[in-house]
C-alpha cells in the first residue's frame, strides 16, 4: 500500500534561517502518528509546511501525497487534495460567519454546490458532537472566541471537511479537562466516520488516550531525532525527552 | 512558483453605456446671470427663486475655490453645461417615458425594483425628473413625494419649500453650495406628516447621461413630529472623456421624535467630480441614520453633517468608501451636538487598492450646552496593496467637560496569516482576499436594503487576475 504522506529529505528555511533539516517521515493511510519535540523544535513549521504555508520555503527534499509530488503546490490545492491543518492559533476573520465560511470551503473542496438546508443539517450534527451552541454558526469566524472555542471550531471544520489527512497542531493545548474530552470526541468521530489519517502534534497524553498511535516522531533542533512506535509517545510523555535521547 | 494576485477594478462597464444626446435645448457652456435667468425662465421659477438664484451666482463668483482637499483642478466649471433637459416631461406612467430613457433605466433595474419592493420611484434623467410615482396607499397617508420643481408651484407646498430651501445649507457654505443654489434643477421633495410611519422605503435614482453635463439636484425632506421614513438614493453615471460634475444638495429636517434613515450608494463613473453637500437638522428626541456607500467618481468630497439641535437627538453614520485606481475619495461625517443628552455614532470603513487614495475626515463638535452627550467615532481602513493610500483625519472640538467622547482608528492590510488560514481550507488566494474584504465591509452592507447590499457586494466582488509568474 502506498503511503498517504511521504516526506523525503525535507529542508525548510524562513528568513534565511534553516528551520528543518533532512526530515524523513512516511505515514500509511489510516494510521495515527504523533509528532513531538521541545518548544521550537520545528513541529509547527513541519505542520505548516505540509499544508503549504508560503511563509516557509522548501530548500531541499520533496513531499508526496498519495504518491504525487506536491512540494510546489499552493495551500488551497493541497486542501482540495484532502490535507487539513488544525491551527494552533486560528486567525480571526471579522465579518465572515463560521457557517458562511464553512459552506464556502466545503464547496471549494467538494467542487459541488452545497444546498443550504442539507449543509445546515450536517453542520448541526457536527456541532452536537462538539457540544457547541448552535449560535456559533452565525458568529464571526473565530472573532472573540476563547482559546477552547477556537479549537472546537477547528475540529468542527475537520468534521465538516472530512480530509484524508489531518494535522492537529496542539489542538489540546490550553484546554480544560472537559474541553479536551470534547475535542477528543470530535477526533474520534472523524476517525470513525472517515478512517482518516492523523498527524498529531501534542505535549499531552490525554488527547492520545482514545487513539491508537501507530508511530511516533521526535524532532529536535529541526531534525528527525528519533522515530519509533506508538509506545514511544507515551514513554516520552511519562519520562520526558531526556530519557529518550539517552 | 509564486503567484501574484491583482484584484481588478470593480466592473463599471455596466454603467458605461450611453445613448445619443437628443436634448432639445442644451444651454451654452459657462455661467452668467443671463444663463441663470434662462434657467429661471425655463422652469418658470417663482419670483423668490429667481432672486435667490441670482444671489447665489454672486456669492459663487465671490467665493474662493476649495483648496484643502483632494485636487480638483481637472474640473473646468465653465466647460460644463449646467442644465440639460431631456425631451420628456414629467410622467407618472412608465409607458410614456421615451424609449431610450427607458432603456437606460431598465438596465439599471428601476421599474423592476419599484414593482418588487419600493413604495415610489423618482428617477432623474439628467436634470429633470422623468418618472415619478408614489403608490396610492403611501399618498393616502398624507406623505408627499414629488419633484421639487413642481412642488414649488403647488400652493400647498410653496411656503414650506420657501421657508426650508437652502436654509440648512446656505449658499455661503462653500463655493459649490453657491453654484448649486444658482443652477439647481430637479430633485425630490418629501414631506411626512405627524405620526405617520412609512414602512416601505422611498427610492430615487440619479443618473447623468449627457456628456459634460453637471447634475445639481436638490433633495428636501421634512419629517414632522413622531414620523419615520427610509429614503434611498442611488447614483451612477456612464463614463465620458470630459470631466463631469455632481454638486447636489440634500437638506433633511427631522422633527421631534421623528426618525429618518437616508441610504445612498454612489457609483459615479471615474471621471466625475462628486462635490455633494448633505445636512440634517434633528429636533428633540429625533434620529438621523445615514448609510453611505461611495464607490465611484474620480474625486469625491462628501461629509454628511448632522446637527443635533434638540435634547436627546441622535445621529448614526455608517459609511463605506472604495477607492480604486485613479480615485481620490475624501469622505467622512460631521456632527454638531447642540443640545443636552445628544448622542452620535460614526462607523466607517474604507478600502483602497491599485493606487487609490481614500481619506476619512470626521468632525465632532460638542457645544457648551450639550452636556451629558456622547459621541463615538470608529474608522477602519484596509489597503489591498502597497501602492494604495489611506488617511484618517479626525477632529474633535469639545466645549463642555460633561460629555463622553471616544475615537478609534485602525489602518491595516490583509495579513498573510489570514490568507494562509483561508487557503488551507480550499479557498484560492483571490477568493480568500475577496472574502476578507466582504467581511470587512459586512457591517455596512447589512445596514443596506437587500437589493443595495447585493449591488454593493457585486461592486466589491473583486475580479481577479492571477497570472504573472
Amino acid at each position: 500500500m502506498c503511503d498517504i504522506l511521504k516526506i523525503e529529505n525535507l529542508c525548510v528555511c524562513a528568513e534565511n534561517k534553516e528551520l528543518l533539516h533532512d526530515i524523513n517521515i512516511n505515514i500509511a493511510r489510516g494510521e495515527t502518528h504523533v509528532l513531538m519535540g521541545h518548544n521550537g523544535a520545528g513541529k509547527s513549521t513541519l505542520g505548516c509546511t505540509i499544508m503549504g504555508s508560503p511563509e516557509y520555503k522548501i530548500t531541499g527534499g520533496r513531499i508526496f501525497f498519495n504518491g504525487e509530488d506536491i512540494t510546489n503546490e499552493s495551500a488551497d490545492k493541497r486542501a482540495r487534495r484532502g490535507i487539513f491543518l488544525s491551527f494552533q492559533n486560528p486567525v480571526e476573520i471579522p465579518g465572515v460567519t463560521l457557517s458562511e465560511f464553512l459552506r464556502n470551503a466545503l464547496e471549494q473542496i467538494s467542487g459541488k454546490r452545497q444546498k443550504l438546508w442539507e449543509f445546515k443539517k450536517q453542520l448541526n450534527t457536527a456541532m452536537e458532537v462538539l457540544d457547541m451552541d448552535k449560535s456559533y454558526a452565525d458568529r464571526e469566524l473565530n472573532v472573540g472566541f476563547s482559546g477552547g472555542e477556537k479549537k472546537k471550531a477547528e475540529i468542527l471544520q475537520l468534521l465538516m471537511l472530512k480530509p484524508k489527512l489531518a494535522i492537529l497542531d496542539e489542538t489540546d493545548s490550553g484546554l480544560d479537562v472537559d474541553a479536551v474530552k470534547t475535542v477528543s470526541k470530535g477526533i474520534e468521530e472523524y476517525r470513525k466516520e472517515t478512517g482518516g489519517t492523523l498527524l498529531v502534534i501534542t505535549h499531552n497524553t490525554k488527547i492520545l488516550e482514545s487513539l491508537t498511535v501507530d508511530k511516533t516522531h521526535i524532532l529536535s533542533n529541526g531534525r528527525n531525532a528519533k522515530n519509533g512506535g506508538g509506545e514511544l509517545a507515551f514513554d516520552v510523555l511519562e519520562n520526558g525527552f531526556g530519557e529518550v535521547f539517552v | 512558483m509564486s503567484e501574484k494576485t491583482q484584484i481588478a477594478d470593480i466592473d463599471r462597464s455596466l454603467y458605461d453605456f450611453r445613448f445619443e444626446e437628443d436634448e432639445q435645448d442644451r444651454l451654452s457652456s459657462g455661467i452668467t446671470p443671463e444663463i441663470i435667468s434662462e434657467i429661471s425662465h425655463e422652469k418658470n421659477d417663482p419670483d423668490w427663486m429667481r432672486k435667490f438664484r441670482q444671489h447665489c451666482l454672486k456669492v459663487y463668483n465671490k467665493m474662493e475655490m476649495v483648496k484643502w482637499g483632494a485636487p480638483i483642478d481637472g474640473l473646468d466649471i465653465n466647460n460644463i453645461v449646467t442644465y440639460i433637459r431631456p425631451k420628456s416631461r414629467m410622467n407618472t406612467d412608465w409607458e410614456n417615458v421615451p424609449e431610450s430613457v427607458k432603456e437606460t433605466f431598465e438596465r439599471l433595474g428601476i421599474p423592476k425594483a419599484e414593482r418588487e419592493s419600493l413604495a415610489g420611484v423618482g428617477a432623474q434623467y439628467d436634470s429633470e425628473l422623468v418618472y415619478h410615482n408614489v403608490r396610492s396607499e403611501v399618498a393616502r397617508s398624507g406623505v408627499v413625494y414629488t419633484d421639487l420643481e413642481s412642488a414649488m408651484h403647488d400652493e400647498r407646498y410653496a411656503e414650506i419649500i420657501k421657508s426650508h430651501f437652502m436654509k440648512l445649507v446656505p449658499p455661503t457654505d462653500h463655493k459649490f453650495a453657491a453654484l448649486h443654489g444658482a443652477v439647481w434643477s430637479g430633485g425630490s421633495f418629501v414631506y411626512v406628516p405627524k405620526n405617520v410611519n412609512l414602512e416601505i422605503p422611498l427610492q430615487s435614482y440619479f443618473r447623468l447621461n449627457a456628456k459634460g453635463a453637471g447634475q445639481f439636484e436638490h433633495t428636501l425632506i421634512i419629517l414632522e413630529e413622531n414620523s419615520s421614513l427610509h429614503f434611498i438614493e442611488g447614483c451612477s453615471a456612464p463614463k465620458y472623456y470630459e470631466a463631469g460634475l455632481h454638486a447636489g444638495c440634500v437638506e433633511l429636517f427631522v422633527g421631534k421624535c421623528a426618525k429618518l434613515r437616508y441610504s445612498t450608494i454612489e457609483n459615479w463613473s471615474k471621471n466625475m467630480y462628486n462635490l455633494n453637500t448633505k445636512r440634517a437638522l434633528v429636533e428633540d428626541g429625533g434620529k438621523i441614520e445615514w448609510v453611505s456607500g461611495s464607490f465611484g467618481s474620480h474625486v469625491s468630497y462628501l461629509y454628511p453633517m448632522s446637527i443635533l439641535n434638540g435634547a436627546g437627538a441622535s445621529a448614526e453614520f455608517t459609511g463605506i468608501t472604495f477607492a480604486g485606481e485613479g480615485q481620490n475619495l475624501d469622505t467622512g461625517a460631521k456632527i454638531v451636538h447642540n443640545a443636552p443628552n445628544t448622542s452620535s455614532y460614526i462607523n466607517t470603513k474604507s478600502i483602497s487598492k491599485s493606487g487609490g487614495i481614500s481619506t476619512f475626515r470626521s468632525s465632532v463638535i460638542i457645544n457648551q450646552n450639550a452636556v451629558d452627550s456622547k459621541s463615538s467615532v470608529n474608522c477602519e481602513s484596509l489597503m489591498l496593496d502597497k501602492i494604495s493610500r489611506s488617511d484618517t483625519i479626525p477632529a474633535i472640538d469639545i466645549k463642555t467637560d460633561k460629555c463622553d467622547v471616544g475615537h478609534e482608528a485602525k489602518i491595516g492590510r490583509i495579513s498573510d496569516e489570514a490568507i494562509f488560514y483561508l487557503t488551507s481550507r480550499g479557498l484560492s488566494e483571490e477568493e480568500a482576499k475577496a472574502m476578507i474584504v466582504r467581511g470587512f465591509a459586512d457591517n455596512v452592507s447589512k445596514e443596506l436594503p437587500l437589493e443595495y447590499a447585493v449591488e454593493m457586494n457585486n461592486l466589491i466582488s473583486l475580479e481577479i487576475n492571477s497570472n504573472v509568474g
